[in-house]
């Protein structure tokens, strides 16, 4: 089936029901998406489909057809990082990184649908996972990055 | 100019300077790999753009040692640190094992403990190294020389030369054995914010962690390990799985069965189709109930308890207190569930081995690869990646094992993924542990006597691979039997008890729950008192000035004392481990519904030296976050000799919702460094449980709070 992946039209021939995470990681080869849970609780494979946040891990991929995918290497523009990637970089957020990936991508769904979003929209948006416990952090980079809109 | 660089063994504290000899520059500096580069003291290479790279050997698992350590070679060097650049996981090489431990390896919070004399030391070895070809080149004496941000100056002529001019001639020297190293006053990297050089590649997707890890013609597996630990693999379906697409290769490994598979969802699929029947063995029957009974006879045990500290006769002060108070705690199971599940890629051919590997022990790796392969260390080679969060879990050997065995079952190379199932399932955990505790106060509401049986099993007994069994486990007492109130009658002692399931190190280890167990306790007694908990400690604390200040601290931090809301309040708590104290205030409050809510926890640390203050914040906030997690959540429960959780819907993680605000302060101190990964973890437990007594007067004695009937 064809896919569109961060603007490219990409081939693959996985089975309709092999979920979007695994097609776009071992079929598509862009790793930055991630796998954590595999039962959309954490949030570590978080990408755009058609700008909403899903969780690539509990979506088949036969479902995006049509559709079109952003993952975290698509929200730069050659290396110009997104808002958010860089409210992420000057709020020194991550530690281990791993759960970033999709922070990022959830986030940029949520300054896309409220540009200002309060403390209580940012909770009930921002249900993702991060073991290291970036959380007060991605906080002050998510009104960062408000601001800079 | 010529590739020649050399080695040299300096990093090893203390040891002799063992000079070798290398002709081929480091395969992975791939960028500088046509230009000419010089490496000088085995850790830094300096391009003729005067690109400096810096050899980082620790496991970058988000504590940002690979800025840390590098901060340290460059302030010696006298380098521009904007032209600093990490090669991060070496290869295998003695000159970069951890100095805290003689072998390539992260844990125990020992990174910039370890490595803050000997990674200046290669720094000012290579700035030296750097003015004696300046004295050559200019023929004038190094003495007349000084060195700021990668140039070399002589004033008197007006002459200078950049390192990046200088490092060809440098290489040719001998670095000298002796060097005198910056005395704190001098640092202008070490001690500031610095940014973090791994940050960058960790908001776009390019920072590649084991997971990420591809290699020509690799195949994916997928495993399942026998539920109930101990039991073997009965019977499964393998010819009807050979038939699905893409499927290569069933393969049991006795306690396991993995499918190997051109893709990993098509070796996951095929292996829950696998119906596989397992043979339990002898552990069938084990739960938490039998597992509790069992501690508990510990408690009683008497003949088995051996001392881990001892002052004057606790017993015979107990007997003259005018108040005894006792109680009893105990905290389950814990696991790591580490962000990325464990995984790891391996190749082995009849005489290669080749290993990439999300680890915090590369060094030991080689051991175990030359266990499994036959093959001499020569033949082997790892690959270290990031690690998505470590936290002890990845100090283990398990996840390497089975890829070195699926690799050699394929013949080809192949990457492990295990699912968090499996994860969750099939952890090395935190050990469960349970305590009795009688203290006593004298007729005025002194502490004179503390006595407490810990039982629990054994990490260091069940792990002999990590040092010579003792008597009394350390990890099994520490953050109780170490704690330095004064107290003039004090006894802890241990009876390990252990059980079929595996344990292991769990950030802060036995901290995280004598910690809880020790300074819950301090607070029960201090009521008994009638005593406000914060005097109380100050009072114990009159002898031990490094502790009083990080508890005034804290206490000021966390505003003690001032006024809050009814539902309200505010607990204390003071740690000390890995050489380091932290103080937390935790500012709680508690609905009529039960809904707990930590609204923001004060922290201070002092941690001697402080290299990078960001991550020592970083670090605080994290551990933080980290025991909130299991004390208010945390529990692996046995129940016919497996694990009951499954993933993160029955082992629920601290969300940003519930997270608290985090303020940190560091003491200013020149002291020796001392840890900052585990510390911040500890202190969190008691100081929320102490503060929900404060609101509520229930006296929480087991974890987690959500199994007291709180929600969070
Ligand atoms: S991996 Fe998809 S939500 Fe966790
Ligand atoms: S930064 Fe490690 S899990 Fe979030």
């Amino acid at each position: 089936m064809k896919l569109s992946v961060n603007g490219k039209t990409v081939n693959v021939d996985d089975a309709p029901d092999t979920p979007l995470l695994w097609v776009i990681r071992d079929s598509v080869g862009l790793t930055g998406t991630k796998f954590g849970c595999g039962v959309a609780q954490c949030g570590a494979c978080t990408v755009l489909v058609n700008g909403e946040a899903t969780r690539s891990c509990s979506v088949p991929v036969g479902s995006v057809a049509g559709k079109h995918v952003t993952t975290v290497e698509g929200l730069t523009k050659g290396d110009t990082l997104n808002r958010v990637q860089q409210a992420w970089v000057d709020a020194q957020v991550p530690q281990c990184g791993y759960c970033q990936s999709g922070m990022i991508v959830a986030t940029t769904a949520l300054l896309a649908k409220h540009p200002h979003p309060t403390d209580a929209q940012i909770d009930d948006s921002l249900t993702n996972i991060c073991r290291c416990g970036t959380y007060d952090r991605i906080r002050v980079a998510i009104k960062k990055a408000a601001g800079a809109a | 100019m010529k590739r020649s660089t050399f080695v040299a063994t300096g990093a090893a504290t203390g040891g002799a300077l063992v000079l070798g000899f290398e002709f081929a520059p480091s395969g992975r500096i791939t960028s500088f790999a046509d230009a000419a580069t010089t490496r000088l003291v085995g850790f830094v290479t300096i391009a003729p753009d005067e690109t400096i790279t810096i050899v980082q050997p620790q496991a970058e698992m988000g504590q940002g040692v690979q800025t840390s350590i590098p901060m340290l070679v460059a302030e010696e060097l006298d380098c521009d640190w904007s032209r600093v650049r990490v090669e991060s996981f070496p290869a295998i090489d003695k000159i970069y094992n951890n100095p805290a431990f003689g072998i390539m390896g992260t844990g125990g919070s020992s990174s910039v403990r370890g490595w803050f004399m000997p990674a200046r030391k290669v720094g000012a070895q290579a700035r030296a190294m750097l003015v004696a070809a300046a004295a050559q080149k200019f023929g004038v004496a190094a003495s007349e020389l000084r060195t700021q941000n990668g140039v070399v100056y002589h004033d008197a002529s007006s002459r200078k030369a950049t390192y990046g001019e200088l490092a060809g001639a440098a290489a040719a020297l001998t670095p000298p054995a002796d060097v005198t190293l910056k005395t704190h006053d001098k640092f202008t990297l070490i001690g500031k914010p610095v940014k973090r050089l791994d940050i960058r590649d960790k908001v776009d997707g390019r920072a590649q962690f084991g997971i990420d890890v591809v290699v020509p013609g690799m195949l994916y597996a997928a495993i399942r390990q026998s539920p109930v630990f101990g039991g073997t693999v009965g019977h499964y379906d393998e010819a009807n799985t050979l038939k699905r697409p893409g499927i290569k290769k069933v393969v049991n490994l006795k306690n396991a069965v993995a499918v190997v598979a051109d893709r990993f969802w098509r070796a996951k699929s095929a292996l829950d189709a696998l119906n596989i029947s397992w043979s339990d063995g002898p552990n069938a029957s084990l739960d938490d109930a039998k597992i509790a009974a069992d501690l508990k006879a510990a408690l009683d045990d008497d003949a088995s308890a051996a001392v881990a500290k001892q002052v004057g006769d606790a017993a015979a002060a107990l007997k003259g207190a005018a108040k005894v108070v006792s109680a009893e705690y105990h905290v389950p199971y814990l696991a790591h569930a580490t962000m990325e599940p464990m995984n790891c890629t391996a190749h082995v051919t009849a005489d290669s081995c080749e290993i990439w590997a999300p680890t915090q022990f590369p060094g030991p790796i080689v051991q175990v690869a030359q266990r499994f392969t036959n093959l001499t260390p020569d033949k082997i080679k790892i690959h270290q990646t990031y690690l998505g969060g470590g936290f002890g879990r990845r100090a283990n050997m398990d996840f390497v094992i089975q890829a070195i065995m699926l690799s050699q079952a394929a013949g080809a190379p192949v990457k492990l993924i295990w699912t968090r199932e499996e994860d969750v399932q099939h952890d090395v955990y935190r050990p469960v542990s349970t305590t009795r505790i009688k203290a006593g106060l004298d007729s005025t509401g002194n502490l004179v006597a503390w006595q407490q049986r810990i039982a629990s099993p054994s990490i260091f007994g069940m792990n002999p691979g990590f040092g010579p069994p003792q008597k009394v486990d350390d990890s099994s007492v520490e953050g109780s039997a170490d704690k330095r109130y004064s107290i003039p009658n004090f006894l802890v002692d241990y009876v390990r008890k252990d059980f079929a399931v595996p344990v292991f190190f769990w950030r802060s280890v036995g901290n995280s729950q004598n910690g809880f167990f020790f300074e819950s306790m301090l607070d029960e007694v201090a009521h008994a008192a009638g005593k406000d908990p914060y005097e109380f400690r100050r009072a114990l604390l009159k002898d031990t000035p490094k502790l009083l200040n990080v508890l005034e601290m804290t206490a000021k931090l966390g505003n003690w004392g001032k006024p809050l809301p009814k539902g309200s309040a505010r607990g204390i708590a003071l740690c000390e481990s890995f050489g380091s104290t932290v103080g937390e205030v935790a500012e709680i409050s508690v609905d009529k519904g039960n809904t707990l809510r930590i609204h923001r926890v004060a922290v201070v640390i002092d941690c001697g030296t402080v290299v990078n203050p960001d991550t020592v914040v970083a670090q605080m906030q994290g551990g933080v976050n980290f025991g909130l997690t299991a004390a208010l959540f945390g529990a692996i429960n046995i129940a016919k000799g497996r694990v009951a959780q499954h993933n993160f819907y029955d082992y629920q993680m601290v969300r940003l919702a519930n997270a608290p605000h985090i303020d940190v302060e560091i003491v200013t101190s020149s002291g020796p460094p001392t840890g900052v990964g585990e510390p911040g973890t500890p202190p969190i437990a008691p100081a929320v449980a102490n503060a929900i007594f404060a609101v509520t007067g229930k006296r929480i004695r087991t974890l987690p709070f959500v199994k007291a009937g709180f929600t969070a």
